[in-house]
């Protein structure tokens, strides 16, 4: 698929715990798409009062035209880092929409299709618990034909803060190398959207 | 006597219609001349100068005097005179409130005026009273007396203007009777002229809504009680408890001469645009 | 405003619709910003701490409550300074009193109320739309004022700088209603070039100070208002007032006085009113929305028009004074009209009180904390 693809109202979900990252990743993602592909963006988000724990979760809207609707209404993409998470939004996914998983968080998926990476040991292997959410966002980086890798590095940089950029770069490629060698036909699936 | 009328009379607006809303024996207007003289004896420019009221009988005394004017909302005078000040630091600010309006509904922005040290002036009238509305029992009332939401007495404790101000941080912290007036001259010209948050409290007498109701025959009893018992505060302090009670401790009870909250703004937004340049 | 030519300066940003009013804010000139956390406005006055101090004469205070915030922002303006506050709900409440007292004394400012679900604490991070009616007549007493919203990040940028404008012209506080949705997505949007902006600021007296009248009944009802402190000492109060300022009770000049202050806003009605139609011309159906709803709406138009339906959409960004000259056009054009609002029927109640038998007004409400969705406004539209 071409690299330029046009869209129309590609809804995502990023889902998980408060503390995870989730919001921070819905950031990047959108601000990768709307300056640097030049696609519409909207991106929204739904938290509860606590900072760490509860439930989590940013949605991006993308399209090659204005949107108006800012939120989803049914999802293409559901990106789960935790039990919960999957559970709760599964049904919102739409018929041939994609499942991606953290499988260190996840014990059991809805069913037995889904892109499933150990995305939070990963993160910890590499050294910093904390950046899931960029390994999660290196995964994605590979999975969707339309994002590329260099813008969203690009995004990533502006957005984080200096002191943390090198580690979140390490997370960003293993995440991204990960997916590639586990699904490398992964981009071809998406027939459309 | 005549030339410190004339020397108010420089200072009153002659184009509001007099007379004022005081009651005869009112001591509002004794601290209003020791203002206008502290201004004067500091030579402070009328345009510099910022007069902010809340509501109540101490409200009103922006209205007769030639300076910027403000008469605010009942106990938020402090809130707006914060906004003035950063907004405009050249300005000497003063703020002047009664006793509901700075303890009782705006106790809140009187504590954190104090520990910002926003540089004000703030007088407080202080008559334990609510005048203006009829003789309602405030949060200075003193223990035991009577008004007319307090018909049988008051149950509760009365607060201490000077001594909780002070603790909340400011740098000045006064207080003087009106029986005082060329110590209250001196307090009002230092919290004109040192930096951060200045309090001076005042004493002042309101027979019509107090002393009626409080065993006061008649105003000049409420004078006179104030000259009698008004103890510096250096005396005060080795007095026994119980005789503590009746008397008024007057006199400076912090002075410190830390920089003022817009002092320190300005510094920062210095030290920032110095490092962007 | 929404200078969509291509001009060197502009630049483009990935942001939250709180952060966009900042943005607007800046460009309008504000150096001054007093306010008190709460969620879903806080996002503005952490921006704001950080963006204030590293301009010229910039000023950000964190004050101990809502009520001392506008206390502080009424101050600042008397001062000269184009100010602001951002509240929710709650401190919304608290900040009536200050908002009758920015009336009275025609101070300008601007005030963003990022609209949660209520009463009370309500639902913190929940969107709602339920307090139009409290913007319009929350403070006690006859007054006017001007009610702005907007629906998506862009038009955040675009109303606050339009809220900056109305308040120093017409020396009236504004208050800008944004809800949870539209102050937590984020866009891409466009700053403009400042060259090309247009940025009102309130005119300064030109006569010598002794003929200065701060409250003096003009042809526009509005006086020119100098800072404090530049050689106009004039007395401003809470109570109603003459000309000079000086506190008044006499019936003659209470009336001439309540009177210009509705005048001054009800003369300029047509520079206030700002309405949004899309795809109106044809429509035998029409959908009045405003803020986050009229983006559901529009995608409902949208399908609506794909099924063939004459569907258009009336989308307001003046809340008040109300527009009812275009929604009384569109009550005259369609058989029937659809109010979808996320409260129990704040606007509905403005239509159908233009309404007059004119059409069939017909009203969707969501109280629920969630957004009207644009299935629901469909699935309501095809019922009739």
């Amino acid at each position: 698929m071409s690299k330029d693809m046009p869209l129309n109202r590609f809804e995502i979900r990023l889902s998980g715990l408060g503390g995870q990252g989730i919001i921070t990743l819905g950031k990047i993602m959108g601000q990768a798409l709307a300056l640097d592909h030049g696609y519409y963006v909207t991106q929204t988000q739904s938290y509860g009062p606590e900072a760490r724990g509860g439930a989590s979760r940013s949605d991006l809207v993308i399209s090659s035209s204005p949107i108006s609707y800012p939120k989803t209404i049914s999802l293409d993409l559901l990106v789960a880092l935790s039990q919960e998470a999957c559970n709760k939004f599964f049904t919102n996914l739409k018929a041939g929409g994609f499942l991606v998983v953290d499988t260190s968080m996840v014990a059991q998926t809805p069913t037995n299709i889904f892109l499933g990476l150990p995305l939070t040991d990963m993160a910890r292997k590499i050294g910093l618990v904390q950046t899931a959410n960029i390994v999660t966002l290196g995964a994605l980086t590979h999975f969707l034909p339309f994002m590329r890798a260099a813008s969203v590095r690009k995004s990533l940089k502006s957005i984080l803060p200096s002191k943390i950029i090198d580690i979140n770069i390490k997370a960003f490629n293993a995440g991204f190398n990960a997916a590639k060698k586990e699904y490398p036909d992964a981009p071809e699936k998406w027939t459309s959207s | 006597m005549a030339k410190v009328t004339q020397l108010i009379h420089n200072y009153l607006r002659h184009t509001k219609k007099f007379p004022h809303v005081f009651c005869p024996g009112c001591g509002h207007g004794i601290v209003l001349g020791s203002l206008i003289r502290s201004v004067h004896a500091q030579g402070i420019p009328k345009d510099d100068i910022v007069l902010v009221a809340g509501i109540g009988c101490s409200g009103r005394i922006p209205v007769y005097v030639d300076f910027n004017t403000v008469h605010t909302t009942h106990g938020r005078a402090l809130t707006f005179a914060t906004g003035i000040k950063l907004a405009n630091p050249k300005l000497k600010v003063i703020v002047i409130m009664g006793d509901g309006d700075a303890m009782s509904i705006g106790g809140n922005h009187l504590m954190h005026s104090a520990r910002r040290n926003i540089g004000l002036t703030a007088l407080v009238l202080n008559n334990h009273i609510y005048g203006m509305t009829g003789g309602q029992s405030s949060s200075t009332t003193p223990f035991g007396c009577y008004s007319t939401t307090t018909p049988f007495g008051q149950m509760e404790k009365e607060f201490d203007i000077a001594e909780i101000t002070k603790a909340c941080g400011a740098n000045f912290v006064a207080r003087a009777t009106v029986m005082q007036a060329n110590l209250m001259d001196r307090l009002i010209s230092t919290a004109l002229i040192n930096p951060g948050f200045n309090l001076v409290e005042v004493i002042t007498p309101c027979h019509t809504q107090f002393g009626r109701k409080n065993k006061y025959k008649t105003t000049v009893d409420m004078y006179k009680w104030l000259k009698k018992n008004a103890t510096p505060i250096e005396k005060y302090v080795d007095m026994p408890p119980e005789k503590k009670k009746e008397v008024v401790s007057t006199g400076v009870f912090s002075h410190k001469d830390c920089a003022g909250l817009e002092e320190r703004y300005a510094q920062m937004r210095q030290n920032l645009n110095g490092g962007a340049a | 405003m929404a200078n969509k030519t291509k001009k060197k300066k502009q630049t483009e940003i990935f942001a939250l619709g709180n952060e966009a009013v900042v943005e607007g804010a800046l460009l309008a000139g504000c150096d001054f910003f007093a306010g008190y956390p709460i969620t879903p406005s806080t996002e503005i006055a952490e921006e704001m701490a950080r963006r204030l101090p590293c301009l010229e004469r910039g000023v950000f205070i964190q004050m101990e409550d809502e009520i001392a915030s506008l206390g502080a922002v009424i101050g600042a303006s008397l001062a000269g300074r184009k100010a602001m506050t951002a509240t929710s709900g709650p401190g919304f409440s608290l900040m009536q009193e200050h908002i009758g007292y920015a009336c009275i004394t025609e101070t300008p400012l601007v005030l963003v109320n990022v609209m949660r679900a209520g009463p009370s604490t309500g639902m913190p991070t929940s969107p709602a739309q339920a307090d139009v009616q409290q913007a319009r007549w929350g403070t006690h007493g006859d007054h006017p004022i001007v009610v702005l919203s907007a629906g998506d990040v862009q038009e955040c940028l675009e109303m606050t700088v339009t809220a900056f404008n109305f308040a120093e012209k017409y020396r009236t506080p504004v208050i800008l209603l944004l809800d949870e949705v539209t102050a937590h997505t984020r866009e891409k949007i466009t700053i403009p070039d400042p060259e090309g902006l247009y940025i009102y600021s309130r005119l300064l007296p030109s006569m010598p100070p002794e003929w200065y009248m701060p409250f003096e009944d003009n042809m526009r009802g509005v006086s020119a208002m100098p800072p404090l402190g530049s050689g106009y000492r004039y007395h401003v109060t809470g109570l109603t007032h003459d000309d000079h300022g000086y506190p008044t009770s006499k019936p003659k000049e209470v009336e001439s006085f309540i009177n210009r202050l509705f005048r001054k806003i009800d003369q300029f009605f047509y520079d206030i009113q700002i309405v949004d139609e899309i795809q109106c011309g044809d429509a035998d159906t029409c959908i009045i929305a405003y803020g986050c709803v009229g983006r559901s709406a529009e995608l409902a138009v949208q399908m609506a028009r794909e099924r063939g339906e004459k569907v258009g959409l009336l989308k307001l960004k003046t809340l008040f004074p109300f527009p009812r000259p275009v929604v009384e056009k569109m009550l005259r054009q369609c058989s029937s009209v659809l109010v979808p609002e996320m409260n129990m029927g704040q606007i509905s109640r403005e239509v159908k009180r233009v309404n007059n038998g004119l059409s069939k007004v017909n009203t969707l409400n969501r109280i629920d904390g969630q957004i009207i969705t644009p299935g629901e406004i469909l699935k309501k539209l095809l019922k009739g």
